[in-house]
C-alpha cells in the first residue's frame, strides 16, 4: 500500500472539518488544543494516510502539504 | 511564500501554489471563496502566465482578493469589475484578464456592465461566486437568494410576490452572442474542485484564441450567512442549490 502524510499548517487552518468529510481513509480529527486564533486545527489521528490529496484540494485555506512515498527507481535488469 | 518541509523517503504531492501569497485568508471557516482562489491561482501556475495575468477585485468579501492572488490586481469599484477588466484587456491585449466577483457585486449592482461586457464579447474570465446572499455585510438578501430563503432583510423567507424571483443571470448570458464558454460549477467536493478548475483552466485558453467572453458561475456556500457548519452548508447547497442552479455547461464550444 502506498503510504503518504501530510503537515497542517496549524496556525492558518479555521478547522472547517470539511477535510475530516472528504478524506476516505477516515484519518483526520480536530485537535484538542487551540491555535493562535483560537480554533481547533485538523491533524492526523492514525497512520492510514495515502496520500491521496483530497483533503488538500478541499481546504479553503490552503493550509495542508501532501507527501508521498518517493518512487523507487526500477531495477535495471542486468545481463552478462 | 513558505517551502514546505522535507520528510525523508517521501515526496511532495501537494502544496500551495507560488502564485498565492503567504498572507493567510480572512474568509471565515469553509467560505468556498478560498478554494476559488486557489485553484484560480493554480492554473495562473501550472500555465506559467504568472507575470501576464491581471486580475480585478470586487466589492464584497472577496474585495481583499488582492492580498492573497501574486499576480496584477486591480481593485474595481462595486459592480464594475467587468468594466475595469474590459478597459485593462484593450490596452494590454496579451494579458490574460479575469474578473472576480460575487452574486450582490455581479448580478444585482453590476447588472448592466455585467451583460455589456458579454455582448461585447470581451476577451476576459469573469468567475462569478454565487451564493445567494450579501455575505460580507451581513447576510442580505441577493437577487439570486432562492424562494423561501431566510436572510436578514427576509426572516420568514423570500417571496415571489414581493421580491421577485431568483435571477439565473447565468443562462441570461449565455443566450448572448458575445459568450463563448458559459458554464455553472461548484467546489463543494473533490470532484467538483477538479472540474471547476478544468473550467478556469479551459477558459485561460481560449483567452488566447480570442474567441468572447468565458463566464464561470460557482456555486459556493456561505456558512456564516447561511447559519449552519461548513458541512451542513455543503449539504445544505447540494439540495435547495442545485435543483434551481444546475450544474453544468450552458453554452460550450463545439469541439
Amino acid at each position: 500500500m502506498i503510504r503518504g502524510t501530510i503537515v497542517v499548517d496549524t496556525q492558518i487552518c479555521k478547522g472547517c472539518e470539511l477535510c475530516i468529510t472528504a478524506c476516505p481513509q477516515d484519518c483526520l480529527e480536530l485537535s484538542p488544543g487551540l491555535n493562535q486564533k483560537g480554533y481547533r486545527y485538523a491533524q492526523l489521528k492514525n497512520d492510514t494516510c495515502t496520500g491521496c490529496v483530497n483533503c488538500a484540494i478541499v481546504c479553503p485555506d490552503c493550509a495542508i502539504t501532501v507527501y508521498r512515498q518517493a518512487k523507487k527507481p526500477r531495477s535495471v535488469a542486468v545481463t552478462a | 511564500m513558505k517551502e514546505p518541509d522535507v520528510i525523508e523517503g517521501m515526496e511532495v504531492v501537494y502544496r500551495k501554489p507560488q502564485t498565492l501569497t503567504a498572507t493567510p485568508m480572512h474568509y471565515c471557516p469553509g467560505c468556498s471563496h478560498g478554494v476559488v482562489h486557489k485553484i484560480l491561482m493554480e492554473v495562473v501556475d501550472e500555465m506559467g502566465i504568472q507575470d501576464k495575468t491581471v486580475g480585478v477585485a470586487p466589492v464584497g468579501c472577496s474585495v481583499f482578493a488582492y492580498d492573497y492572488m501574486n499576480v496584477d490586481m486591480q481593485e474595481a469599484a462595486h459592480g464594475r469589475a467587468s468594466a475595469v477588466a474590459t478597459g485593462i484587456r484593450r490596452v494590454l491585449p496579451d494579458t490574460y484578464v479575469f474578473a472576480y466577483q460575487g452574486d450582490g457585486d455581479l448580478a444585482a449592482i453590476g447588472t448592466g456592465e455585467t451583460v455589456h461586457t458579454v455582448n461585447r464579447g470581451e476577451n476576459i474570465l469573469m468567475v462569478f461566486i454565487n451564493n445567494g446572499i450579501y455575505g460580507m455585510t451581513g447576510g442580505q438578501m441577493a437577487p439570486t437568494s432562492l424562494l423561501g430563503m431566510k436572510t436578514s432583510t427576509s426572516p420568514y423567507g423570500r417571496e415571489a410576490a414581493v421580491n421577485g424571483y431568483p435571477l439565473r443571470i447565468t443562462e441570461l448570458l449565455a443566450q448572448l452572442p458575445g459568450a463563448y464558454y458559459v458554464t455553472r460549477q461548484s467546489v463543494h467536493t473533490t470532484a467538483a474542485v477538479r472540474k471547476c478548475k478544468k473550467a478556469i483552466e479551459a477558459s485561460f485558453r481560449y483567452q488566447t484564441e480570442k474567441r468572447g467572453t468565458c463566464f464561470i458561475e460557482v456555486v459556493a456556500n456561505c456558512p456564516s450567512g447561511w447559519k449552519m457548519t461548513p458541512n451542513e452548508a455543503n449539504d445544505w447547497l447540494e439540495k435547495n442549490m442545485f435543483p434551481y442552479y444546475p450544474i453544468g455547461d450552458i453554452k460550450a464550444p463545439k469541439q
